[in-house]
Formats: C-alpha cells, sequence, structure tokens
C-alpha cells in the first residue's frame, strides 16, 4: 500500500498524504493549492468552467485530455501531470497563442467562463492542428459561455495557430521528460487515501481490483467520475469506500477480435468512438454526442453500462447490436447478454465482487442495417428525450429474420421493443412494416412525461424514428437530418455575406 | 519645462471610437481576474449555507434545528427572527419579501435559515438536517393556477389605452383573437451568486457582493440589520456575468453574510451551489397573452386589445416595472391606431421573477410578432409585408399606446438594409421551392425588426454620479456607480475620460464599484450603464479640465482660448507642456485634481396613472434575418444562418458593441428555443442545473453569422458621443429565428394556417405546432 497521491502540478512534484479521499481536484486547486484561476460553475461536469488538462502516458508517451476538475476526484490524477490555467503565460510574461487569440478576438465578456474555454482550447491546440469548424465546436462542446454567442471564440480557435508553433510551448518541448518523470511515478503499489476512516483504494492492476472488490464486495467502483462524482458534488452522498479504476491501463485496452471490437471497460468515451467509427458510423455519431470533450475524456464505456441509467445512451445501441458483456469475480469470469444486466430501475446483475471487465460489440453482418437516433432539445452535450437503435437483420429473400429496437428514455431501463421487433420478423423491410412496428410502441413503452419531454413526445417521435430508419436505409441518398446525422443537412444556404 | 522632450502623438491610445479590447480581457485569459470567491480569505472565515423549504405553499408548524446546531463544523444557525431590523428586502418596499421564511413558506426553495460553519460542505451538509413540519396550502403554479386560485395580484397592474379601441375592433373588416405562450428564462450568469461581508468596527460592515446594484445591497443589508447606510460598504469590481439576475437577487446573499459577520464578529461568505441557485432566484417572467386584433384585408393592423398575464412568483419584485415594459413593448415597431394594453402580473407559489436583460420588453415584442404572424396568414401575405406595412412611419403614424411620439424611427432604414445584405426576397423564394420538393426536411427564413426604449421607466433611476481624481503623476483614478458584468462598460467609460483629458487609456485606472466613492447609484440594468455613467464621468473630468485651464491660463499668462487638450499633452499659448507638468505644476499651486460628477438624464417624464408621458428618452432600431431547417419527424432543428443590421448610435467601441449584439442575439436564442423551465406539479424547478437546462453551445450558432453596425447613423438626442445603449435590445433580434420556425412550419400545411408556435420552441413544440398545422389543413380541405 502506498499512502501518498503523487503528481505532477506542471513541473512540480507534488505528494499529498492527508487527503480526503473524495476530495475534488477542483476544490483541492482553488483550496489549498489556491490556483484560483480555474472555476467552478456548476459542479457537475456540464459547464466546463473548471476545465483542467490531465497528461498521462499513453504508450511511453504524455497524452493531454481536457477534463472537468469539479467531478474528478484528486486522488484520480495520481501519476499524472495536471495542467492549469495559470501555467499557460510564457516565461515573460507574454501571453500564450491560445490566450493571445482570445484576447485579439475579444473572446472574452465577464471572463469567467474564459479560462476552461482557454483550457480547452489549449488541449485542441496541443492535440489537433487546424482543425474544421465542426471541430472546433465540437471540442468546445463542454464549455459554457453566456456572454459572447461564441463567435469570437471560434473565431479565436480558427487564429491560435497562427500566433506560435507548438514548439514554442515549454510542455511540447520538455515532453520526453516528463515522460520520464510520470514513468518514474508508477508503480504496482495499490493506493490508499483514507481519513476519519473513509478510504478511496486505487490498485495498479487488474488482479489487485480483483481481489480488492471480492474483499470490499459494497465498496463503491469509480471508474472516469463522471456521474459518481456529481453524487459527492450534488447529493453530498459519502461514498466510501471507493475503489478507483483509474490506474489500470489493461482495462483500457481496445481489441479487434475480428467478429467484434472488444472494449475494456475503462475505455473511454473518445478513444472508443475513435475504435468504433469505422465499423459502427452511427455509434461514432452518437459517442460524439455524449456530454461535452470532457466528459468524453473522462467518461469509460464500462461506467456508461454498469450505472444502469435509463437515460445512458450507450446500452440502447448495444442492446441492439446484441453486445455482450465480462463480468470478473476473482480470477472467475462470466459473459452475458447485455440485456441480462439491466434488471429495473437502477438495479443491475451485479454480483457481490463483481466488477464490468469488457464490453464486446459485435460487428454488422452485410445482411444486417444498423441505426441510432438520439434525440434532445439541444443537439451537443444534452441527455436524451428518447434514443433509438435499430438493428434488423435480412435473410435471401430479404425479409426480415432478426429484429433488435431498443430505447433509452422510454422506460425504466433502457429496454428493448419486444412487440415491435416480432412484427417485423417475417416481413420486407418497407413502409408498411415500419409503420405496423411503430404502431406496436405504444404497448411496448409507457413512457413518462418530464423535463426533457412528454410522454405523447416520446411515443410519437420513437414511432417517427423507425420511419427515419426506413428511409435512410432503403434510399441512402436521402439525408433527412437537420444534425446529427452522417452529414449535415442538404441546402446549405449562400456562404458568408 | 515648456519644451520637454515627449512624444506629439496624434492621437491617443484607447479614445473613444476605438474598437479597444475589454479592460480586463488579458487577465480573463489568464485566470487572474479576480472574483468574489477568488479573493485571499479571511482569517477566520466562517461559510454560510442556506436551507430551503420543501415545499411551494405551507405554513409553517414548527422549526427544529437542533440537528443542523449539532452537525459537525457548525458555528451558528440564524432564523428570520435574529434579524436585527425587518425581515424583509422586498426592493419595491411592499413587505412581501422575507429574508428567511418565518411562518409560511410561498415557494419551494425559498429560505428559511442559515447555517454558519467551518467549512463550506460542512454548512452545505449541516443545512439538510433541519427538521420542519409544515400544513400543506394549496400551491399555484403558473398563470392559470393562479387565475384558477384567483391568486392576488403582486403589484398594480398598468394599462395603455390610445384610440377608441372598441370602435376600431368593431369597425375593422377582419378581427382575430387568440393566446400566446411565452417561457420563462434562467440567467446562468457564469459565476453564481455570492457574498463576502468582513465586520468592522461599530456598526460597520464591508460587503464584496457580486451584485449589478451596490447601492440597493446597501440599502438592503441596513434595513435588515437596523443600520445607516453610513455603516455599510458595498463594493463590486466584478461579476461574471449578471443578465439582470444580480439586480436584486443579490441582496438576499449579502444580508445573509452581513448578518452572520456582524453576529459572529467573522467574515462570512456565502456561496450557494449552481442547483440552489437557481432554484432559489428568480428568473425572467414566463408570460400568457390573450389578443383581439382588428385590421383589414390588405394587412394593415386597426386595433389591438390585448392581455399580458405574467407568472410573477410569490413578490413582486421588479415584476411592476417588467410587466409594464412588456406593454411598452406590445408594439414592437408597429404603429396601432387603437390599443388598449394590460398586465396581469400575478401571484404564484414559485420563485419570484425578476429582472432579465430586456425586463418584459422580449416578451412583448414576441406579443407583437405573433400579432403579425396572425394577420399575416389571415390575409395570405409574407410576413415581412404585413410587418413593412405597419411600422410606425408616415402622416399621423408615429405615437406609441403610451402616447410618446416616436421622434428618432429608422426601423425602415434599418429593415432595407438588412433586406437588401441577406438578400431576402431570392432566399424566401429559394426556401419555398425547396419546401415543394422537401418532403421531410423543410426550411424556414424570417426577417423581424426591433424597436426599444431606452431609459428606466422609473425616471428617478435615470442619473448617474462619478468620482475622478489625477495624482500627481498624472494618473487618473475612475470611479463611478456602474458596474461590470462582462458588458465592457468599464472600457467605455474608460474610453471616454481618455478622450476627454486625451490621455492614453492605460494611465486610466479603472476602479471597483464602491459605495464609498459614488453613493445613491442606480442598477446597473435598462442598458443604461454607458449612458449614464459615461455622462457623469464626462462631467467629472470637464470640472477638472476647468480648472486646470484656468490655472494654466494664470500661470503662463495666456487666454484660456488658446489652451487645448492635445494627445498626452497641453497647448498653451504657442508652447505645448505634457498632461503630466501641467497637473503636477498645479498641485503645486493647490489646485484640486479630484472632481465629483453627476448626470440625469433630460427630456423624460412619465404618469403611469394615466399611462401616459415620455418614459423613453430615444430607441435603438435593429433587425435580423435568419433561416432554419426543420426535421418533421422530429421537430429538431438547426439554424443555419443569421444576420443582422444593428443601430448603435456612433458606437463608443464597435469592437464591445459587436460582442452585445452577437451575445444578445444568441441569448435570445436560447430563451426562444431549447432553454425551457420546467416544474414539477408540486412546484419543484426540475431544471435547475445545466444538466437539464440547455443554454446554447458552441455548435448552436449559425454557421453563417453576419454582424453589422447600422452605418452613417448617430443619436438625435445628445448623449454621450452620440452613441446609443446596447446591452438588451439585441437579445430581440433572436425574434427572427422564432419566426423562422414558425415559416417553415407553415410549410407543412402551404402556409395557410398560422403556426402559432409557443416559446420555448422546443423540438417538441416544433413537432406538435407541425402536427397541429396539418390537422387544422386537412379538416379545412374535408370540410
Amino acid at each position: 500500500m502506498r499512502r501518498t497521491i503523487r503528481f505532477l502540478l506542471g513541473d512540480e512534484l507534488r505528494e499529498i498524504t492527508d487527503c480526503d479521499p473524495t476530495a475534488t481536484l477542483l476544490d483541492w486547486l482553488r483550496g489549498e493549492a489556491r490556483l484560483t484561476g480555474t472555476k467552478e460553475g456548476c459542479a457537475e461536469g456540464d459547464c466546463g468552467a473548471c476545465t483542467v488538462l490531465v497528461g498521462r502516458l499513453d504508450k511511453e508517451r504524455v497524452r493531454y485530455e481536457a477534463i472537468n476538475s469539479c467531478i474528478r476526484f484528486l486522488a484520480t490524477v495520481d501519476g499524472c501531470q495536471l495542467l492549469t490555467i495559470e501555467r499557460l503565460r510564457r516565461a515573460d510574461g507574454s501571453l500564450h497563442p491560445v490566450q493571445q487569440a482570445m484576447v485579439d478576438q475579444h473572446g472574452s465578456q465577464c471572463g469567467f467562463c474564459t479560462p476552461g474555454i482557454v483550457m480547452s482550447l489549449y488541449a485542441l491546440w496541443l492535440n489537433e492542428d487546424r482543425p474544421d469548424d465542426a471541430r472546433i465546436a465540437d471540442a468546445l462542446a463542454g464549455n459554457l459561455c453566456r456572454c459572447t454567442g461564441y463567435q469570437p471564440i471560434l473565431q479565436a480557435a480558427r487564429a491560435m495557430y497562427d500566433l506560435g508553433a507548438r514548439a514554442i510551448d515549454p510542455l511540447v518541448a520538455n515532453a520526453a521528460d516528463t515522460a520520464q518523470r510520470l514513468a518514474a511515478l508508477r508503480d504496482q503499489e495499490t493506493l490508499a487515501v483514507e481519513r476519519d476512516g473513509r478510504r478511496l483504494l486505487a490498485p495498479a492492476n487488474a488482479n489487485d481490483l480483483a481481489r480488492l472488490v471480492m474483499a470490499e464486495p459494497r465498496a463503491t467502483l469509480l471508474a472516469g467520475g463522471t456521474d459518481v462524482g456529481l453524487w459527492v458534488a450534488k447529493d453530498l452522498r459519502d461514498i466510501a469506500p471507493v475503489i478507483s479504476l483509474s490506474r489500470i491501463e489493461s482495462m483500457r485496452s481496445i481489441e479487434d477480435h475480428g467478429d467484434a471490437i472488444v472494449l475494456g471497460a475503462m475505455a473511454s468515451l473518445n478513444d472508443a468512438r475513435e475504435a468504433l467509427a469505422e465499423v459502427h458510423p452511427h455509434l461514432d455519431e452518437l459517442l460524439r454526442r455524449f456530454g461535452g470533450e470532457q466528459v468524453r475524456n473522462a467518461g469509460t464505456i464500462g461506467g456508461n453500462i454498469a450505472n444502469g441509467s435509463p437515460i445512458g445512451d450507450l446500452p440502447p445501441a448495444l442492446l441492439a447490436l446484441g453486445a455482450e458483456i465480462t463480468l470478473r469475480r476473482g480470477p472467475g469470469r462470466r459473459v452475458i447478454p447485455l440485456e441480462q444486466y439491466f434488471i429495473a430501475y437502477k438495479k443491475q446483475d451485479r454480483r457481490d465482487g463483481e466488477f464490468l471487465e469488457s464490453v464486446s460489440v459485435p460487428k454488422l453482418s452485410k445482411d444486417s442495417l444498423f441505426h441510432v437516433s438520439k434525440i434532445t432539445k439541444r443537439f451537443d452535450e444534452d441527455i436524451s428525450a428518447v434514443c433509438g437503435a435499430f438493428f434488423i437483420k435480412r435473410g435471401q429473400d430479404g425479409r426480415i429474420v432478426k429484429a433488435r429496437i431498443a430505447f433509452g428514455g422510454m422506460a425504466a431501463t433502457p429496454k428493448r421493443a419486444r412487440n415491435a421487433e416480432s412484427m417485423l420478423i417475417g416481413r420486407a423491410w418497407n413502409d408498411e412494416s415500419a409503420r405496423l412496428a411503430a404502431g406496436c410502441l405504444a404497448v411496448d413503452f409507457k413512457p413518462i412525461d418530464d423535463w426533457r419531454a412528454s410522454a405523447r413526445y416520446r411515443l410519437t417521435v420513437a414511432g417517427n424514428l423507425l420511419r427515419r430508419f426506413l428511409i435512410e436505409t432503403t434510399s441512402p441518398e436521402a439525408n433527412i437530418r437537420v444534425a446529427g446525422g452522417l452529414q449535415r443537412a442538404t441546402g446549405r444556404s449562400a456562404a458568408r455575406g | 519645462m515648456a519644451d520637454a522632450a515627449f512624444n506629439r502623438q496624434d492621437r491617443v491610445a484607447g479614445a473613444v471610437r476605438e474598437a479597444r479590447a475589454h479592460d480586463s480581457a488579458h487577465k480573463h485569459v489568464a485566470g487572474e481576474a479576480l472574483y468574489i470567491d477568488d479573493m485571499p480569505e479571511p482569517a477566520g472565515l466562517t461559510h454560510l449555507y442556506l436551507g430551503l423549504s420543501d415545499r411551494a405553499h405551507a405554513r409553517i408548524a414548527a422549526v427544529s434545528l437542533d440537528r443542523v446546531r449539532a452537525a459537525p463544523g457548525v458555528i451558528a444557525v440564524f432564523t428570520g427572527a435574529d434579524l436585527p431590523g425587518v425581515n424583509d428586502i422586498s426592493s419595491t418596499g411592499r413587505h412581501d419579501e422575507p429574508v428567511l421564511a418565518t411562518d409560511i413558506v410561498e415557494y419551494h426553495g425559498q429560505p428559511i435559515f442559515v447555517v454558519a460553519a467551518q467549512t463550506r460542505n460542512d454548512a452545505r451538509r449541516a443545512a439538510q438536517l433541519a427538521d420542519i413540519t409544515y400544513e400543506d396550502l394549496a400551491p399555484f403554479n403558473d398563470v392559470a393556477a393562479a387565475r384558477e386560485a384567483k391568486a392576488p395580484l403582486v403589484t398594480d397592474p398598468l394599462k395603455l389605452e390610445r384610440g377608441d379601441i372598441e370602435a376600431a375592433l368593431q369597425s375593422a373588416p377582419r378581427r382575430l383573437k387568440g393566446r400566446l405562450t411565452i417561457g420563462g428564462q434562467d440567467h446562468f450568469y457564469l459565476e453564481g451568486q455570492i457574498a463576502l461581508a468582513i465586520p468592522g468596527e461599530d456598526d460597520d460592515v464591508t460587503i464584496y457582493s457580486s451584485t449589478q446594484h451596490p447601492s440597493e445591497v446597501q440599502h438592503m443589508v441596513g434595513h435588515a440589520l437596523g443600520i445607516s447606510s453610513h455603516a455599510i460598504t458595498v463594493e463590486c469590481r466584478r461579476m461574471g456575468g449578471g443578465f439582470g439576475g444580480k439586480e436584486t437577487q443579490a441582496n438576499l446573499f449579502a444580508v445573509v453574510a452581513a448578518l452572520a459577520a456582524k453576529k459572529l464578529g467573522r467574515a462570512a461568505k456565502i456561496r450557494p451551489d449552481r442547483d440552489d441557485d437557481m432554484i432559489i432566484t428568480g428568473k425572467r417572467h414566463d408570460f400568457v397573452v390573450d389578443y383581439d386584433i382588428g385590421f383589414d384585408h390588405d394587412g394593415r393592423i386597426h386595433g389591438v386589445d390585448a392581455v399580458f398575464a405574467a407568472r410573477c412568483g410569490y413578490s413582486a419584485d421588479l415584476s411592476g416595472p417588467v410587466t409594464d415594459r412588456s406593454l411598452f413593448h406590445a408594439d414592437n415597431s408597429y404603429y396601432y391606431p387603437a390599443a388598449r394594453l394590460r398586465s396581469e402580473p400575478l401571484k404564484t407559489t414559485t420563485c419570484s421573477n425578476t429582472a432579465f436583460r430586456g425586463f418584459g420588453g422580449p416578451q412583448g415584442m414576441v406579443g407583437a410578432e405573433r400579432f403579425i404572424d396572425e394577420v399575416a396568414y389571415a390575409t395570405g401575405k409574407d410576413p415581412l409585408e404585413i410587418r413593412k406595412l405597419n411600422f410606425y412611419g408616415g402622416e399621423g403614424r408615429d405615437v406609441t399606446p403610451y402616447h410618446q411620439t416616436v421622434e428618432d424611427n429608422i426601423i425602415a432604414d434599418v429593415v432595407a438594409t438588412l433586406e437588401r445584405r441577406c438578400d431576402y426576397a431570392a432566399r424566401r423564394e429559394a426556401v419555398r421551392a425547396f419546401n415543394r420538393t422537401s418532403e421531410i426536411i423543410k426550411r424556414g427564413v424570417a426577417l423581424t425588426p426591433v424597436k426599444f426604449g431606452i431609459s428606466f421607466t422609473a425616471t428617478w433611476f435615470n442619473q448617474a454620479g462619478a468620482l475622478v481624481h489625477i495624482y500627481q503623476d498624472g494618473s487618473v483614478h475612475l470611479n463611478h456607480g456602474g458596474t461590470e458584468m462582462g458588458q465592457g462598460l468599464y472600457v467605455k467609460v474608460a474610453q471616454v475620460v481618455a478622450s476627454a483629458f486625451q490621455i492614453d487609456i492605460d494611465k486610466v485606472k479603472i476602479t471597483a464599484t464602491t459605495t464609498g466613492k459614488v453613493p445613491n447609484t442606480s442598477a446597473t440594468a435598462a442598458s443604461s450603464g454607458t449612458d449614464l455613467n459615461g455622462m457623469a464621468a464626462l462631467a467629472a473630468c470637464e470640472a477638472i479640465k476647468a480648472r486646470l485651464i484656468d490655472f494654466a491660463a494664470d500661470k503662463w499668462s495666456v487666454p484660456k482660448e488658446q489652451i487645448a487638450f492635445l494627445p498626452n499633452r497641453l497647448r498653451i499659448g504657442n508652447q505645448e507642456v505634457a498632461f503630466a507638468d501641467v497637473v503636477k505644476a498645479a498641485y503645486m499651486a493647490r489646485v484640486s485634481l479630484s472632481s465629483t460628477g453627476f448626470y440625469k438624464t433630460p427630456k423624460i417624464h412619465w404618469d403611469r396613472k394615466a399611462g401616459r408621458g415620455r418614459p423613453f428618452y430615444y430607441y435603438a432600431y435593429g433587425a435580423a434575418a435568419s433561416e432554419v431547417v426543420v426535421d418533421t419527424l422530429t421537430g429538431e432543428y438547426r439554424v443555419e444562418r443569421v444576420d443582422i443590421v444593428h443601430d448603435v448610435g456612433k458606437s463608443l467601441n464597435p469592437a464591445i458593441d459587436r460582442g452585445q449584439i452577437e451575445g444578445g442575439f444568441v441569448q435570445g436564442m436560447g430563451w426562444l428555443t431549447t432553454e425551457e423551465l420546467w416544474w414539477d406539479p408540486q412546484g419543484r424547478l426540475r431544471t435547475h442545473a445545466p444538466s437539464t437546462y440547455k443554454i446554447p453551445v458552441a455548435s448552436d450558432i449559425p454557421p453563417v453569422f453576419n454582424v453589422e453596425l447600422m452605418a452613417d447613423v448617430s443619436n438625435r438626442e445628445a448623449t454621450i458621443h452620440r452613441s446609443k445603449a446596447v446591452g438588451e435590445p439585441p437579445l430581440m433580434l433572436a425574434n427572427s429565428v422564432l419566426h423562422a420556425l414558425s415559416d417553415a412550419v407553415a410549410s407543412c400545411a402551404d402556409y395557410r394556417i398560422c403556426p402559432q408556435l409557443d416559446t420555448p420552441a422546443t423540438p417538441e413544440r416544433v413537432l406538435f405546432a407541425i402536427e397541429r398545422v396539418r390537422a387544422r389543413a386537412a379538416a379545412g380541405a374535408s370540410s
């Protein structure tokens, strides 16, 4: 056991032994470290005012990602480099190109969201060269600004590449040295952070994890923390003991098994997206619309499934694809269809001592069709009112032999539309069958009215999404999405006037 | 000294008209701009948290705070009974807004007690431990429920009447009635409410408050603590956004902080969590508008009779002037030969709604645009044609429903300019052609005008003070009553001062707004910040300049007419002397180098009882054209292109003004589209965080977004350098998005039926509007 959290704050090694196991990174930065440039806007990972960069070793290189410090526990940056807004100015006091671009383009008004926006832009500047406007907007989807209307911020994102090459940034110049320093922090000891009998354990490998989960079956398992972080920051819940999976590199693995992509439970949403993009373009777009960039960097595939939320977006898609999950308990493992995992509202088939190890996402055969639609009030960084996923497989005669239709937002768990599916079997895939299947949805689901949508809207749209599925799969030329589709809408207006 | 070496530059840096960056921009981007929560914390600081009602409407039968007091870290607990003064912070003086509720709660989330603890987390946890026994009363949470319950009005309603409305409606060739529902809006300032109070000797207390209205915070603290204003200093260097949400809503937090600080003799800070902030504080009013319109076959309006009913919440707060302003803007840019406009400010058992950028004006204008839409569909004409037909202008068509003559009308020019720039007519044709062949995806386009009245309708608020010092080294200290919330007020006023003295702006230090320097200030609101404080600062500068001129004329023995302020120097007769040298010499000659300045807006007057007067000094104008694309399967949509032409008079700072226009537009677009406040039947606000309340993000702004300041315009009134106010008017440019959506919906029934699209136009409302027009068209076709 190691009792000291070790990480680099900029270039400085910080070692922390006495700390609340679920202290957030933001509270530590603002309170203990007195680095107040990083702001708290919402304390739930939605506004991005608290954005910082975390650098971690990935295949011996340091990889920098923007994350929300308000819902990240300090203990989970063990072994990482942490970068805050305060380090951006250059040694001579002049502004970094990202900062200068924001000033030049009038990208700040009240200034409160600005440090977070600068850090998100900084991550973009470090990792990508002159991205297009859609990608810029995407990288900023997790940063709310209430003053500017974003236009000058987008202009700054375009202009920042003209104000200095990457090499001027000491972070880039010192990359090799940083990698060595982070490598030196790696060990196989379990990190134990404890105060007043409340504990967080962060094992370094999967076997230790398996042993710890067996030993403390009631512990809260912590993956990316983009949900669990809110239990603490919002609900003030005492979630100790906590077992954090943050240090287990092997569980981030993503492998192509020929007929399926197997995602380690700790694979981030962004990494999974990249791996799945080729195989399932619809999952690419669905994953793009998960939270903001910061949440996609921190949030994990395993976490999105394991928390069993009725509005998690991945489960409906994975149910429709017939995904399987592997649960590990000690040295043993069992593989079950994902569908069997969701028992009831916030109740899952995870036994004492078990944890979700990986998810196997099947590829499509040639005679199969797969499609996902996510319906929200706002396109980016919003939670589904309805998320519909559709899979059909046709026989030689073109008739449907297999159908899996699953929805999120329509019931207490992600749930399949059994009646609609049955209606499709043996039919041709056409207007009539889509209409008949849509007609079954009112039997399959009794959705509720809430702030995201009325029950009536949910049912109406669910049926219409079947029609969208039909149109998009039978007339591939037809582009019928205004956004969130695989391409932008047709008939885009004339250029900048 | 006379010919000292100095730079004979021909203009100063940071003069008026320069597109200068925000004065704090370099600090914003470095995380170095200090907000209240960033200030070093005083030793012994105690952290406060509020305990809230979990009922919408109930008598408090019993309150037991024993478990709260016993919780770890708790230092003290205070209730309404602990206030030494009056347990009230009603800004209107109606005594309807307790700091802490004592015997009755009137909304879910109303504060009942305050906990002081060692840490913020301790205070938050403890605040959850109260044992409160309620006797539930029937809640009335919205306009319909309030009417049903015969709920009282929170304040006197207003009626504006001009012409014979009954006769106009009866004689009009056509007439129609309808109802419009307009949603509210949360401010979502990124920096939440916060106050830090530091006790001093005797009654003294200094409060750092994120407030648009330091003087009101001062008054409220005095009222609630029973101490004189002179003991209270309220300071605000900057807010992380305000938008009206910190005009009165900061009072609660400041009073609570001051109470704890004085009771405990320790500094006290309160910063609610985002969710609690959204639950506790008031929002933009939602409205239900019932209208009755008379018009002719050409689409010319003869009369409008409308009632604007608002959900005001449990207390009056600013609901009186907000609902008044909705009526003042229910004409937007249109002349109504006869009008009767009435407000119905209803009490509801919800948070007390408050100021929000536009202050009721946007709701009035959404009403006006609906009236136009109805007439357009009824007459089968393009809504823009009906808009232009009804514009103010022409013989006898220039008097508003409140009997003010519109003297500075340029709306027709603004709209004509925009129409040309954005190629409206051709694009409208293209949209229609597209819609003829596209079954699922529909496009829509609309162009809407804005005319917004500038001045507080409470005439006495239209005054401001400033304080300017020149130090011996020639550097200038600037202070005024306006607050900085990101809108660029500080830099604009500094530009006024730099121009007045002809010194580079880096010689002007902008200092935090504080009641100790400039007293009796008005809220920084109603878009008035620059108009008022710029003039006050200029007056202070002119006073000092007059003294410097007198002094120089005497010292250098030249006539005053031969003295001029040149960039960073003065011409005195035939010689030039550096500004700093003149200042130093003046000091040595015992000339006062400090002055206050004062300004009050001329010409305005308002008789509310009679519904007559000139409430507005002038109007600001603008227009926007938006094009959208809508998915008729889901109601999802995108704004594809927006073009704006907006009138800021002669701009003091085109970069700042452009920022206000773009930002205001996007904020208005959020209000009318994705931002939906949702209360459950128990009166609990369920959209109380950014996870559930959706303001625009970067990808929501149109890929084509052209913003232009109207060229070759001035302000016909003598405002500061002939500029115009810009804070609020651009928000209403977003009406064009609502009407572009309406246009796309209308295409689903061949433009024959008015979509009556209510707001916020979420995908759900858009989809159901499509269903409705299709159903009506089908019913019409079969009958």
